[in-house]
């Protein structure tokens, strides 16, 4: 990758970051994530490497981050296999607080089961507490959430409608759009390090004070420390800004649309774990 | 036809006559016309187009529809048919009755031989519900407004069901397995044409095709025969069709430059080879190729004060990956206007499927359109230096071009951002009208 891009000479460490199925499962830019975490860590001075994992393969000796995407029906049968093979691994890494970002068609396949339209069963991994209609028409639109990360903007394109278990804790509040389900105002889900979500956008570029809380965790686990350099996320806030203002007519709290949110992330994370 | 249904045609093409002469007065849209004409008589394009003589070739798929209908309409009209067609960007059903009444007398006659229509992918079966085609030309599926589509295993399936539909022929892009699949479902009475590029450049096509990934197997690439068209490629503009049987259409020098636009070509003369037949004439083809001016904003040259403006419409991946491919090589000061209005897509997400590395040395001078920052920031994650955001399009063509005042320009912008671009130029340069060519 750039070295020249990273602020200081000597690395802080290396992080690896596993992407489950770029290839099946990534069709509306969550790929961006990757991309993101990555130049974001160079940014950091650390070194990213990326394991691209596809069904079948090996899984990488060293996983400090797992990211998973959205994919078309077609692609989630495809990993179906592989998923189930990998199964206890990811749930003990998810218990050992590894921070994960699954979003749409990985959080469904991380619940506890997903009914398709015609009424068929297919069980999830189990890790989030959730469960998944299949519908015939598609929730589809610009989204804002109030998070513990602050305000958080995206794209959601899913037909699935998901309900949160009793207990389980949801991503964020639905400010403008549908999330999960259209009716309980609740977006995603948490458990441990493992956020779930069906934001697209891709949701990390523009929401950097989110891209920061799971790298912070998973710079701690891989090197021991998080020392931050000072990113100028000037142009990320200005995006972020205008889906927000374009979209909520009140921003509900002051500041905290544009405003990183210092003691967020790791708080945000590490309370669930 | 009965008198009660010919009284309905008349009077549906009247009104639609009439709104369209309304429309035209105040420079309005195209499809409200074709609108109102629909309204009184559903029918009106099965009445009308029937009948035509050399049939009705429907022309669809994510990226190419409009490079390729203007190349087959002149391909065949350069071989003295009369061909009715639809004008860019109108490529919905409305669209086509639209430009229907413009060259249809009441009555429902109206002098040409074929139809070559341009059919948005869901539009496309819309129409062959009201009016099955005799020829399908599908040339690609990619990603493409998945807020529009959810899926492309979903469009698929649309190009598909159309090519089911078709009675007499299809023409098939060998390259593409979403496309290719579809000849095993096809009844044998309907002839299959395949167009691809030639063995020798299959390298270059990934960086424009979409993966498939439904199937374990990959699709098994189809045996080409005597009457299909491989593309050779001799350098960015200069290119040649080469049939196995003989009678190759080249070298032809396109307007267009790229990879992309002379698999358009290929596409284009192996479907009008298809409807001609014995009629076909390489030597005509490759004449009509070579006249071809680039659509409206696909590669579109503006003369701004002495200096070129390439203006470049990019609606999904695999397009702007093509035209950095394509205009990377000439670089020229940068502009990206994106919006997210119903027509550009309103998802951005996309932008994370391109990679804009090409961009780094020389930087992007100036992002804009309601979707201005975004476009930045992921310009910023490639390490692609950004010289101004402004989201404002008019503020930002001005400044732009004032900024750049004495050297080549080029501008990506998607439809809606496109269209407004333009308007704002006309007010000072000269453009060609919507759907013509410069004088």
């Amino acid at each position: 990758m750039n070295e020249s891009s990273a602020p200081t000479s000597v690395s802080k460490g290396e992080v690896h970051l596993v992407h489950l199925y770029p290839r099946e499962m990534s069709i509306y830019g969550d790929l961006g994530n990757t991309r993101c975490l990555a130049a974001r860590l160079r940014w950091h001075g650390y070194s990213p490497i990326v394991h691209d994992h596809a069904p079948g393969d090996r899984w990488p000796e060293r996983a400090n981050l797992i990211l998973g995407g959205g994919g078309q029906d077609s692609g989630q049968v495809r990993v179906q296999e592989d998923l189930d093979v990998q199964a206890d691994r990811l749930r003990d890494l998810a218990t050992a607080g590894t921070p994960m970002l699954m979003v749409c068609g990985m959080y469904q396949l991380f619940g506890e089961s997903f009914v398709t339209v015609e009424g068929t069963r297919l069980p999830g991994l189990g890790i989030l507490d959730v469960h998944t209609q299949g519908n015939d028409t598609r929730m589809i639109g610009p989204v804002v959430l109030e998070t513990d990360f602050g305000s958080v903007i995206g794209y959601e394109n899913h037909s699935g409608s998901t309900v949160l278990g009793t207990d389980q804790r949801c991503f964020g509040r639905v400010l403008h759009g549908s999330g999960n389900n259209g009716k309980d105002a609740f977006e995603g889900a948490r458990v441990h390090n493992v956020v779930a979500t069906y934001l697209h956008g891709p949701v990390l570029p523009a929401n950097p004070v989110f891209a920061d809380g799971l790298l912070e965790i998973a710079c701690r686990a891989a090197t021991g420390d998080f020392i931050p350099e000072q990113i100028d996320d000037s142009v990320a806030e200005q995006a972020h800004s205008a889906q927000v203002s374009r979209l909520v007519s009140t921003p509900t709290s002051q500041g905290g649309t544009t405003t990183p949110r210092r003691r967020g992330p790791l708080r945000a994370l590490r309370a669930s774990g | 036809m009965k008198p009660l249904t010919q009284a309905r045609l008349s009077v549906a093409i009247a009104a639609g006559k009439a709104a369209r002469v309304a429309s035209r007065l105040r420079g309005g849209g195209s499809a409200l016309p074709g609108l109102i004409c629909e309204t009184i008589d559903p029918a009106v394009l099965r009445h009308t187009l029937t009948y035509l003589p050399r049939g009705i070739v429907v022309v669809t798929g994510t990226n190419g529809k409009t490079t390729t209908t203007k190349m087959l309409v002149a391909v065949l009209r350069e071989h003295g048919l009369g061909v009715f067609t639809n004008p860019t960007g109108s490529n919905f059903t409305r669209g086509v009755i639209s430009a229907l009444l413009a060259e249809v007398d009441v009555k429902g006659n109206f002098e040409a031989d074929i139809a070559v229509l341009e059919l948005d992918e869901a539009h496309a079966l819309n129409f062959a519900a009201l009016v099955p085609p005799t020829h399908a030309l599908l040339l690609n599926v990619a990603r493409d407004q998945l807020d529009r589509f959810a899926e492309i295993d979903y469009t698929a399936r649309l190009l598909a069901s159309l090519a089911e539909q078709t009675t007499s022929a299809v023409v098939l892009n060998a390259d593409d397995a979403y496309v290719s699949r579809i000849a095993t479902a096809l009844d044998d009475a309907v002839t299959v044409r395949w167009f691809g590029v030639d063995p020798s450049m299959v390298d270059r096509l990934p960086e424009i095709q979409e993966a498939d990934v439904r199937f374990d197997d990959p699709a098994d690439a189809p045996t080409l025969e005597v009457d299909d068209g491989l593309l050779l490629a001799h350098d960015e503009h200069s290119m040649t069709v080469r049939y196995p049987g003989g009678n190759d259409v080249g070298p032809v020098q396109l307007r267009q430059r790229g990879l992309a636009a002379m698999i358009n070509a290929t596409a284009a003369s192996t479907m009008a080879r298809v409807v001609l037949n014995e009629d076909f004439s390489a030597d005509v083809a490759r004449r009509a190729l070579a006249g071809v001016h680039p659509p409206f904003g696909r590669g579109e040259v503006i003369d701004i004060a002495g200096h070129p403006l390439e203006l470049v419409l990019v609606k999904n991946p695999a397009g702007f990956t093509v035209a950095l491919g394509t205009y990377g090589k000439t670089p020229a000061a940068t502009m990206i206007a994106i919006n997210d209005n119903y027509a550009d897509g309103r998802d951005v997400s996309w932008l994370y499927d391109v990679s804009f590395a090409s961009l780094r040395g020389q930087g992007v001078s100036m992002t804009s359109g309601v979707r201005g920052w975004d476009m930045a920031l992921r310009l910023q994650y490639d390490d692609v230096p950004v010289g101004h955001t402004e989201l404002n399009l008019d503020t930002a063509l001005d400044a732009f071009l004032a900024e750049h005042d004495a050297e080549p320009t080029r501008v990506f912008c998607t439809y809606t951002a496109m269209m407004a671009l333009r308007r704002r130029m006309s007010t000072q340069y000269t453009l060609a009208r919507f759907g013509e060519d410069p004088l």
